[in-house]
């Protein structure tokens, strides 16, 4: 047997279901890179820019937080890097130099992140990153009222909301067939055992420091990029909105939701997590934090492996009575 | 005699005023399986951490042919040839037997990774009886076969010096007697190991050299069977709690030294 990272998936899914799934996937991606041209209107566009800024955000931090079982709540500033890096070069440089400069920070910002927090474990881990977020969130704030004198930015860049949107697709594609090629690797296998037990981890030859950091750093690279290619977006952006904490907690609450195990997972949690986000934020603005942390443990407490999880058991359920 | 491929010297290692393990020294030739034994809290489990570098050593060396390990961090270690299992089983519950295995062998310079590892993978779960378990959660074993599997991803690492700590602990006497086999028969290719037991049978059968342990120092070194019968050994293991399915048996004459009759008894098995 190959060292496959989940047991469960691959006992599962049968060869020719895999291949449907495969085919199925390969149709959607078509359809959706070629919604701007099947007339969809502005409002369509802007969904889908939401959906899949979403999306990437929560399959990348399912990258690492799913295998390892670190929850990070630092997303939100590679995110609110990513976007700033944006801002600060988006009118000098070219548009891909932009995107280059984007990863290279949040890289660099992940290392840094990664060293501090990557020894500590699970809960401390978690209010650590929830920290370090928040101050990199204050240090930007800082540097601009104090360095650059400026609280908000302004980017005019020539750049279309169909072009953000297949930014964003192209990003999710790289997301999902980087996660897939790690599955299948040697970084993959040390993930998961860390993930199951670090002690034994060590005791077989991995260095675990190294392995996380490496996947931190790879899955924050592609939420910096995120971040970068929504800046244009907002035309403004200031501190506040480019490190604002929710965005953290509503990629945790989507993975968590699709399930954080499965490569596809997390993109099943994006929908029905945006969509009630947008009718709690609508409806009870005052208390949106508190609705927000209930749907949290409400998550946690009736699914916890995720809907992609539960599909699985009912799947299972069936064919075994289906076997009988 | 060759150099030995351990050599430990001074090896000391306390817990706030506890000191687990004081001024330890023995050594390990190659090829030689030698017993590790000591009432219960003697330091055997300590000094096997600080072998495997789970502990780090407060003073002493300790030297796997020209490297010193002390200071070495684990996956370090194992990269000189140290493998180990642990006394209170650690399988990845989560993985498959068969990820399990391949997790010792996917990280060090002799090992496999993917479609390579296949082979040495079916063949590490067979030897320890896990044959057509590849596929099956490791969390879903008994506590006994995660014992066999336990074994098997530390025999992946390919080690030059295999720790085993109480490995054989627990086990019926049918499995006592496949799990001495199997011991003799990793025994018999050269693998140099240190066995943690408290089951004597198994030591007289596997060891021809002791090392008891009490209260973390060095109480004795030498043939088993000579050790085991030292007097100073004797009140070791009766002045402290011995371990319950070591005992003697309850109803064996008082007066007598019950411990050493049954240290004796299992010398039939050698
Ligand atoms: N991590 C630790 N922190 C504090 N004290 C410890 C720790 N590990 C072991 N000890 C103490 O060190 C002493 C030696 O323990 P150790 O586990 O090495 O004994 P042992 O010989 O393996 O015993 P057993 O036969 O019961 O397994 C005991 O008193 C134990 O309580
Ligand atoms: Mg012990």
């Amino acid at each position: 047997m190959n060292a496959l990272p989940s047991p469960a998936a691959a006992g599962n899914s049968t060869g020719a279901g895999r291949l449907a799934l495969q085919a199925l996937a390969v149709a959607g991606l078509a359809l959706l890179a070629a919604l701007p041209w099947l007339g969809a209107d502005d409002y369509l566009i802007a969904v889908g820019i939401n959906i899949l800024q979403y999306g990437v955000l929560a399959t990348a931090w399912a990258l690492f937080s799913g295998p390892t079982r670190y929850v990070s709540l630092a997303t939100v500033a590679f995110f609110g890097i990513g976007a700033y890096t944006a801002a600060v070069f988006g009118e000098t440089l070219p548009w891909p130099a932009v995107l280059a400069a984007a990863l290279g920070v949040s890289l660099v910002l992940a290392l840094i992140v990664g060293l501090a927090t990557l020894r500590l474990s699970g809960v401390h881990f978690v209010i650590f990153t929830f920290g370090l977020a928040e101050l990199v969130h204050q240090l930007v704030n800082w540097y601009e009222v104090n360095v650059t004198r400026t609280l908000g930015r302004y980017l005019f860049v020539d750049i279309s909301q169909v072009q953000i949107y297949w930014q964003l697709l192209a990003l999710l594609v790289a997301v999902l067939a980087t996660g897939w090629a790690i599955r299948r690797s040697r970084l993959g296998l040390a993930l998961q055992v860390i993930g199951d037990d670090e002690v034994v981890a060590r005791h077989v030859g991995i260095d675990t420091t190294r392995a996380k950091l490496l996947l931190f750093a790879i899955s924050a690279g592609f939420i910096g990029l995120a971040g970068a290619a929504m800046a244009p977006r907002w035309t403004y952006i200031d501190p506040a909105i480019a490190f604002n904490p929710v965005i953290s907690f509503q990629v945790l609450i989507m993975a968590l939701l699709g399930g954080a195990n499965r490569l596809f997972g997390p993109l099943l949690g994006v929908l029905p997590v945006a969509l009630l986000f947008e009718l709690l934020s609508g409806s009870f603005p005052n208390h949106f934090m508190i609705l927000l942390g209930l749907v949290f443990m409400a998550i946690v407490y009736f699914i916890p492996n995720g809907l992609f999880g539960l599909l699985e058991r009912r799947r299972q359920r069936a064919g075994k009575e289906g076997g009988k | 005699m060759s150099a030995p491929l351990l050599k430990v010297t001074g090896l000391t290692k306390a817990f706030g005023g506890l000191v687990a393990v004081d001024k330890l020294g023995f050594e390990v030739a190659p090829g030689e399986v030698i017993g590790l034994v000591g009432p219960n809290g003697s330091g055997k489990t300590t000094a096997m951490n600080l072998i495997s570098g789970a502990l780090r050593a407060d003073r002493g060396s300790i030297r796997l042919g020209d490297a010193e390990l002390v200071g070495l961090r684990p996956d370090r270690i194992v990269r000189h040839g140290v493998a180990r299992t642990f006394q209170l089983v650690r399988v990845l519950g989560s993985l498959s037997c068969a990820d399990n295995v391949a997790a010792g062998l996917a990280f060090h310079p002799g090992g496999a990774f993917g479609a390579g590892a296949r082979e040495r993978i079916d063949a590490l779960l067979a030897r320890v009886g896990l044959g057509g378990r590849e596929a099956l959660p490791a969390g879903e074993l008994t506590y006994i076969d995660q014992k066999r599997l336990e074994l098997a991803r530390a025999l992946a690492l390919a080690p030059r010096l295999l720790l085993l700590d109480e490995w054989l602990a627990g086990l019926n006497p049918t499995e006592l007697r496949e799990g001495i086999a199997l011991i003799r028969s990793l025994r018999d290719e050269g693998l140099t190991m240190i066995l943690v037991e408290h089951v004597m049978e198994a030591v007289h059968a596997l060891c021809n050299r002791c090392v008891v342990m009490n209260a973390g120092v060095l109480l004795a070194d030498g043939p088993t069977a000579e050790v085991l019968r030292n007097p100073e050994v004797v009140r070791a293991y009766l002045g402290e709690d011995v371990e319950t399915d070591d005992l003697p048996p309850p109803h064996l004459p008082t007066g007598e030294a019950p411990t050493q009759l049954n240290l004796d008894a299992g010398g039939q098995h050698a």
